[in-house]
């Protein structure tokens, strides 16, 4: 797409439009944008064509591209999926979308989530549910939902995520497209709307490595305005826009298989067992290990991310922004109508037991006691490390269930994300990779690597992606047609 | 304690100190009082979604000269955490503060009260946190206004051990640490935009008892008279109460200055459970060494160390009564708290009283940085002008430099007080250069004019002191203020008669034309050289110098007995 542009074969304008036109014909049936705005997309289009003209673009300059409603933008409304924010203009734009724009990139919108990024479906959003573009009747996975299905029926090349426990990396999965969780820190979360500060981390799903890395180059780097934003510096990452993801050089990886994530594997056992066999066949070196504590990552990841998303939605109460009550009798009255109104049932659910966790007498026993589990995960990991260059697991337990068909069982919905959930409370990068089909739905396959370690995570994706053609496999889209 | 035999107060503060920095704690929006509200809140102050805290250096580096001003602990990593409750003035739903682990832990004070005496007071610790915004109830009909200009303002809040046993020692050890902030830079010290304010919590139990009373907390107090007033109505109602078989209960209560009374809290505050928890927003703050040490290099002089040298340096501490005769005339004209003092040292041989007042000023002098900074600019404006005419700099060192410090203090603590407490003024307001002050005093000093008089001229240069367009005293150098106040002497004809010759003239004249008195004096009365003073002092139109006057009277009135 970015060499078309370059080589002028056609102009940012004809690719916007040609995307506002497939978006017009797909997404009534898919739903994944919150918000399109055709005019903005244009004027960006346009000043993209003049860059391109004066050879003073980049290689992402003219695409376009749709971010996650839980991104600020300056001037477009921001609601996160919920009705707290229906009506919610920010005032300025998150760091990572600031980067993508100044680097020439076109906002098409803003895409569909779960509420708060709390869900596993995009079924918990305000705006309605997105459907998966293999199957309408299936879920696209959570929270980035609205992100994996506008990837997989290819209305945009690449679309931001965020993920908090899964939330890239599962609804990749299940929509057939390749998502990036990068290490903690490597993107700035400032003006990303925050569920959990210390698990929530930007990052990309795209039609493949390349493009993930791509995009993540543009977006990476250190942000004065947010503390926990790394100072870490990667001149390869710095150095993809030109040269591209490139090869492993360093000879045959160890890939480290950890028995306690395949226990979870209700579906697509057998396709994850085709990516061992291929990397073994492409010279890597694969190892049966153990992460002892992963079993307890569950419980501590819904203590720790209940309780910082408790208190990082206080400030939706009703007096500045967002949604408020009609005839507010007192504060209190403010307070409980503002939120009972503004609040999904999911949000309600994490707010109060993040609240009871924190909460005098509860806190030992649940907040402390989830941290210990955290520091144990991160050590199983620290340990795998020492045996192995990367991990290999599935993302998901399995393909992308029914729409509501785990709505009324939280337990089960919190398990689809038993697999992604032990990385974000190390703080790990990971990749979610197309790799193949089960029952006529995608599978992914996760590769997890050590801290900053993107260049031998995007690098082994890379090599896998040009010894198969499983991420190329799209949806077949039949349904559109119908009609 | 006194009042209440038998009893014991125990009282503690907590003092929520304002740093004085140019931006926020964790945003880039200016740190600044009196802006039309909600134009100082920037997206991080408002709480909106998705922004994020950045810890600004200031604050931290303040926190950390305080924590080297009391000999305290400093944190190598401290945490910031969040205490959560709803307010509507408070954004995020949570203030970010600290709570396990402060950036200063624990420290001490010396706190100087009023009588001379010191104690020691512990500081168990200091922490950095954001302020609120403010709440307006007043403004609208039904309804409350919300100004967030505040929101994110840094704090230092410095709690004290239980260590103070009565009211005066509680308000002493508020202004000492008032003064002590001043001194560092790093809180303008305001009370009245309550840049400082202070919670006491105070309780009592039987004298010789071990265990605490229950206490009660005043919160908000923002002076230090409002302290020890809240305090004292506080051990009184507590002890009351116990006398009567009555509980103390566990609670905050507000001072209202106008009944001078205490009264419990009205609703948001029963028994919050804030939920702390480390932000995770914000990593731990690692001080280095390094840093430490850099703000360690800067540090300014601190109060205490300043009041010694003073002691030492200007010979606060060591003047002797025979030095006295020269320092009367500015001693007289002092405020009637100081000039009592001062009266009290001619009681002979009395070394305590001698020293206590001389500390008292030097306590006076150095409570305020800006007034010890003028004082030191004043002896200095006089010692360069008598080096200029003697030429070859002090003969009498020491004790010339303590006359002429203690000639300043006397005009800075009375006199010029008493002209800016007139017009509300502090001092670092005051108009009246210093050069301007110290040249009236080396007229004073070499006798051109008498301490009253100079009380005259004082006034005429105060009403004329010229304050340049940014409202500080016009460039005063020492040579232009000599020139200004010579030239004021002469124009108002107010040099003292110091000459011989002239003032002979005139005692001789005024011996003559009372013969009877003259009479009375030679006839052992000598009660009547006082008439002798009050005449010629009159006829001189009050410019005849004292001292001379008296000396030639003597002669004159003497001469006249041998004559006879």
């Amino acid at each position: 797409m970015a060499a078309g542009l370059v080589r002028r074969e056609w102009s940012s304008v004809e690719l916007t439009e040609a995307a506002l036109k497939r978006i017009a014909r797909l997404d009534r049936s898919l739903n994944c944008f919150i918000t399109l705005d055709a005019d903005k997309a244009l004027a960006d289009a346009r000043r993209a064509d003049q860059a391109l003209a004066m050879d003073r673009a980049t290689p992402l300059t003219g695409i376009p591209l749709a971010h996650k409603d839980i991104f600020c933008i300056e001037g477009w409304r921001t609601t996160c999926a919920s009705r707290m924010l229906a009506d919610f203009v920010a005032p300025y734009t998150a760091t990572a979308v600031a980067r993508l724009q100044e680097a020439g990139t076109v906002t098409l919108g803003k895409l569909n989530m779960d509420e708060f990024a709390m869900g596993s479906s995009t079924e918990t959003s305000f705006f309605g549910h997105t459907a998966n573009p293999w199957a309408l009747d299936r879920t696209p996975g959570g929270s980035s939902g609205g992100s994996a299905a506008c990837v997989a029926a290819g209305l945009t090349a690449a679309a931001t995520g965020t993920d908090t426990g899964g939330s890239i990396r599962q609804p990749a999965a299940f929509c057939g497209v390749t998502g990036l969780k990068p290490t903690y820190g490597r993107v700035s979360r400032y003006g990303m709307i925050a569920f959990a500060s210390s698990l929530d981390q930007a990052g990309v799903l795209a039609g493949s490595v390349e493009d993930a890395a791509l995009v993540l180059a543009c977006m990476a780097g250190l942000d004065p305005s947010d503390a926990t934003s790394s100072e870490h510096r990667d001149p390869w990452l710095e150095a993809v826009p030109r040269a591209g993801v490139g090869t492993l050089a360093d000879g045959p990886l160890t890939v480290g298989l950890a028995k306690e994530f395949f226990k979870a594997i209700v579906a697509g056992g057998e396709r994850i067992d085709e990516v061992r066999r291929t990397l073994e066949r492409l010279g890597f070196r694969c190892l049966d290990l153990s992460l002892p504590h992963i079993a307890a990552a569950m419980p501590a990841y819904y203590v720790i991310a209940g309780a910082e998303a408790s208190t990082n939605l206080s400030r939706y109460d009703g007096v500045r922004f967002g949604h408020r009550c009609a005839a507010p009798q007192s504060l209190a009255d403010l307070y409980e109508r503002s939120r009972g109104e503004g609040f999904g049932a999911e949000v309600k659910r994490r707010i109060l037991t993040g609240t009871y966790a924190l909460s005098a007498g509860y806190f030992d026993a649940y907040y402390l006691r989830a941290q210990k589990i955290r520091r144990l995960i991160a050590q199983d990991f620290a340990e795998a490390f020492k045996q192995a260059d990367l991990l290999l697991a599935p993302t998901a337990p399995g393909t992308a269930f029914r729409r509501g068909q785990l709505t009324d069982d939280p337990v089960a919905m919190y398990q689809q994300d038993a697999c992604t959930i032990p990385v974000n409370l190390a703080g790990l990068p990971a990749l979610s990779l197309p790799c193949g089909l089960a029952d006529g739905l995608p599978v992914g396959a996760q590769l997890i690597a050590n801290h900053f370690d993107e260049e031998r995570l995007l690098k082994t994706g890379a090599a896998l992606q040009q010894a198969t053609d499983w991420h190329e496999r799209r949806p077949n889209l039949g349904w559109a047609e119908a009609a | 304690m006194s009042g209440h035999p038998g009893w014991e107060a125990v009282i503690g503060l907590e003092i929520h100190v304002q740093l004085a920095t140019r931006s926020k704690i964790f945003s880039a929006a200016a740190n600044r009082f009196g802006e039309p509200p909600n134009t100082l809140a920037c997206p991080v102050d408002l709480g909106l979604p998705g922004v994020l805290p950045v810890p600004n250096e200031a604050p931290v580096g303040m926190a950390v000269r305080f924590g080297l001003a009391i000999d305290a602990e400093i944190r190598p990593k401290s945490h910031f955490e969040r205490k959560n409750y709803f307010y509507p003035d408070l954004p995020k739903g949570y203030q970010i503060s600290q709570f396990e682990r402060p950036v200063v832990g624990a420290g001490r004070l010396q706190v100087r009260l009023d009588d001379g005496e010191a104690i020691e007071v512990g500081i168990v610790r200091a922490h950095l946190e954001e302020d609120a915004g403010k709440s307006i109830h007043d403004a609208y009909e039904g309804a409350t206004g919300i100004d967030l200009n505040r929101a994110g303002t840094p704090l230092l809040e410095v709690v004290t051990g239980p260590d103070m046993h009565t009211p005066e020692q509680a308000s002493a050890c508020f202004r000492q640490l008032h003064s002590l902030v001043r001194y560092l830079g790093i809180c303008d010290g305001d009370l009245s935009q309550g840049s400082m304010r202070c919670d006491v919590n105070v309780s009592v139990r039987p004298a010789g008892q071990e265990k605490l009373g229950e206490r009660a907390e005043v919160k908000n107090l923002n002076s230090f008279r409002f302290v020890e007033k809240a305090a004292h109505f506080e051990i009184d109602r507590q002890i009351d109460r116990l006398q009567r078989g009555l509980p103390v209960a566990r609670e905050t209560r507000l001072y209202d200055s106008v009944k001078d009374e205490t009264r419990p809290m009205r609703g948001k505050e029963q028994s919050n459970d804030y939920r702390y928890f480390p932000d995770p927003d914000l990593p731990p703050l690692a001080l280095g060494e390094a840093f430490i040490e850099s703000v360690r290099s800067t540090m300014p002089e601190l109060p205490w160390d300043r009041r010694r040298r003073f002691l030492e340096e200007y010979g606060l501490g060591g003047i002797t009564v025979g030095s006295r005769v020269g320092l009367m005339d500015g001693a007289s004209l002092v405020g009637k708290e100081l000039g009592k003092a001062d009266r009290t040292i001619s009681i002979p041989g009395d070394d305590r009283i001698d020293k206590t007042i001389v500390e008292y000023d030097a306590d006076r002098l150095t409570r305020d940085p800006d007034i010890a900074a003028y004082f030191e600019e004043v002896v200095d404006a006089v010692r360069r002008a008598k080096r200029a005419v003697e030429d070859g700099g002090d003969q009498d060192g020491r004790e010339a430099t303590a006359r002429q410090a203690k000639l300043a203090a006397n005009w800075i603590l009375g006199e010029l007080t008493r002209h800016l407490n007139q017009e509300g003024l502090d001092f670092a307001k005051c108009k009246l250069p210093a050069a301007a002050l110290g040249a009236l005093i080396v007229r004073i000093e070499d006798q051109t004019i008498s301490g009253k008089t100079a009380k005259i001229l004082f006034d005429a240069l105060w009403e004329g002191a010229a304050v340049g367009a940014d409202g500080r005293p016009a460039a005063g150098g020492l040579a232009d203020a000599l020139k200004l106040v010579d030239g004021m002497i002469e124009a108002r004809g107010l040099r003292q008669l110091s000459d011989s010759g002239e003032l002979k003239a005139l005692v001789a004249e005024v011996v003559a034309a009372h013969p009877q008195q003259a009479e009375q004096f030679r006839a052992g009365r000598h009660k009547v050289l006082g008439f002798f003073v009050g005449q010629v002092m009159r006829a001189s139109g009050g410019k005849a110098n004292p001292q001379q006057m008296q000396a030639l009277l003597r002669d004159a009135l003497a001469q006249g007995e041998t004559a006879a």
